[in-house]
């Protein structure tokens, strides 16, 4: 059984979303690295780099699969967590911690489609 | 099994030879230049390396000559490793018995067609004639050779229903490549260059759309239906003037038959597309059904899966490719020339198919479909079977039914401790614990019987012991590598 945490917004691709404003910081599910298993290589996009709602903006490697990462919203990467270069293990620690990119929404109502961590239980219970 | 893992020059000792170079005088009589090893191997000493070698590097190059070009001259003699002949023989005896081949036992590695390597064609590859040839030989000296390769075209132009092959590409993934810059050749020669997408099922072999991004095609994926095939309705919707093409296997990584095929051949060719035939998974239709016919543009085979050529442990391989008449104009390298790949695995898998013939050959599929759904319907009990339709050459379980916290990676090494080499696993990704077997055809009743025990086996030791699977294997040379060490450091140089 995996963890959800509360107070985050889902995608149906198991990434997360935390709200900060006009910025949203995206990540990975723990179901999504529990599925993955050992996660070896994440691919980021760059600081700058324009990310749109449900096209891909990276990858996660592990040792079994690889894994597109979605983007849940649209906008401009503000910031990326170079620390996983490293250590992508820091996502099979803890994934709500090991953020992945910070996105300026360029349209918030996109949150609107995604899923509080209730309905997310349904998917990835 | 003792275990043994040195390399070649930890075993050098300087003076210490294995080989004898002619003398002076003997290199005058040899028709190809000055490198040729005399036909008597002798155990070296220095005293021989003096008397034989060459003293330097300004002999070697003297002995060279002016044919080459003095700006490609080695400064400083190689760094070999010295050992004798019995080193060297020692070594790799050594080195082979640690390793697992389809001559060593049962290898049901899905979507890899490990059939057994008939030993006819190694003997008919080592026919001096065959075996000696040079790549630079003149023409009229290798008449034979032609033949070969001409009469490869036609055994497979007969087997696939495409027109012509060439057989430069080296691998299958090298074929899926060289068919795509057919596939675009054939869009540009008639301006249509809006073609930038080819369309692949979600099941599809990872290769596909890795050759088309390197092709610089977009990729467009294709989902498939519960039963495991595509969904036509689904690339209804996705065709269009901007789709080059899709690429299909048949059978599909599931080892099932597009029973629509033939629609989606006329869907694709309605929008202008073309089709190409990843030939994979050619196995099971051997003879009996043609991808030329199911309307197939362009494809290739893995002479090393299908046509019984030695496989595994990076080839050589080779990826013959063969095209439709609407695609031939476009095949414009030389389809018959001094460089054909791998030629002696072309060779070997001529051999193949003219010892079975054009009846025996139908036989090879019937057997691997015979044998893949023997397995399937021994273990289905056992091993979640996601899809239960009669499958082809291979199919697809999805772990354990009852798991007990054991992984397919579990069963998958367990089962080297039973001395069978492990199945594919956690492909297709479709299934989040996906097990591929392909047992091909040349496996006996005895062998699948064996391997079903064991499987069955495995599924108990599940139940009653998982610690004992999550720490297997326990009787190779190596236990379970730190795979994810090794990915996140990789050590990638001899220290």
């Amino acid at each position: 059984m995996s963890k959800i945490a509360e107070g985050l917004l889902y995608s149906e691709s198991h990434e997360w979303v935390r709200v900060d404003g006009n910025v949203a910081i995206i990540g990975v599910s723990d179901f999504a690295q529990a599925e993955m298993g050992d996660i070896t290589y994440v691919e980021m996009p760059d600081v700058d780099d324009e990310v749109s709602a449900g096209e891909d903006f990276g990858a996660l490697e592990s040792v079994k699969t690889s894994s597109e990462l979605v983007a849940p919203v649209s906008g401009r990467v503000v910031a990326r967590n170079d620390e996983l270069e490293d250590k992508p293990e820091l996502i099979n620690e803890d994934a709500y911690e090991a953020w992945i990119i910070k996105v300026e929404m360029s349209d918030k109502s996109e949150l609107d489609k995604l899923m509080n961590a209730a309905a997310y239980t349904n998917i990835a219970g | 099994m003792k275990y043994y893992d040195k390399l070649i020059f930890e075993l050098s000792k300087p003076g210490r030879i294995g080989f004898s170079l002619p003398r002076p005088a003997d290199r005058q009589q040899l028709p190809f230049g000055n490198t040729a090893t005399l036909g008597t191997l002798r155990g070296g000493t220095a005293s021989e390396a003096q008397r034989w070698g060459p003293k330097d590097v300004s002999e070697g190059q003297a002995a060279a000559g002016s044919k080459v070009c003095s700006k490609v001259w080695r400064e400083a003699p190689l760094d070999l490793p010295e050992v004798s002949e019995v080193d060297v023989v020692r070594h790799y005896t050594n080195l082979s018995q640690m390793n697992f081949g389809v001559d060593t036992g049962f290898y049901p590695l899905g979507s890899c067609t490990m059939k057994y390597n008939p030993k006819i064609n190694e003997e008919i590859a080592g026919i001096p004639g065959f075996a000696g040839l040079h790549p630079l030989q003149p023409n009229e000296t290798v008449k034979g050779a032609f033949e070969v390769l001409v009469g490869m075209d036609k055994a497979l132009a007969a087997i696939t229903g495409m027109k012509h092959f060439t057989f430069l590409p080296c691998a299958g993934a090298h074929g899926e490549l060289t068919g795509l810059m057919l596939m675009r050749e054939y869009h540009m020669s008639r301006g249509d260059t809006a073609r930038t997408k080819v369309i692949v099922p979600d099941s599809a072999h990872g290769t596909n759309p890795a050759s088309a991004a390197v092709c610089g095609l977009d990729i467009v994926v294709v989902k498939s239906k519960e039963d495991g095939l595509v969904d036509v309705e689904a690339l209804k919707g996705l065709l269009g003037p901007d789709i080059a093409g899709i690429m299909l296997t048949n059978p599909n990584t599931l080892g099932l038959f597009e029973r629509d095929i033939k629609q989606i051949a006329e869907l694709v060719h309605g929008c202008g597309g073309l089709l190409y035939y990843d030939g994979a998974n050619m196995n099971p239709l051997l003879g009996m059904v043609r991808p030329g016919d199911m309307g197939f543009d362009i494809m290739h085979l893995n002479l090393h899966k299908t046509f019984s050529t030695p496989h595994g442990g990076g080839g050589p391989g080779a990826g013959p490719v063969g095209v439709s008449d609407k695609v031939l104009p476009f095949l414009h390298i030389p389809r018959v020339s001094g460089f054909h790949g791998n030629f002696g695995i072309i060779l070997r898998a001529y051999a193949y198919i003219l010892m079975l013939g054009r009846e025996h050959i139908k036989l090879a599929g019937k057997f691997a479909t015979l044998s893949a759904n023997y397995i399937k319907e021994s273990l289905k009990d056992c091993y979640k079977l996601p899809i239960p339709s009669v499958c082809k050459h291979e199919f697809v379980f999805d772990g354990l039914l009852d798991d007990n916290g054991v992984t397919t990676l579990d069963v998958a090494k367990r089962l080297l401790d039973y001395g069978f080499h492990a199945p594919t696993i956690y492909f297709p990704l479709l299934f989040h614990q996906a097990i591929m077997i392909e047992p091909t055809e040349t496996e006996s009743l005895e062998t699948l019987d064996a391997f079903i025990a064991v499987m069955r086996k495995i599924a108990e030791e599940a139940k009653t012991d998982p610690e004992l699977l999550h720490g297997a294997p326990h009787n190779t040379p190596i236990g379970r590598p730190d795979e994810t060490t090794a990915a996140r450091q990789p050590v990638l140089k001899y220290e």
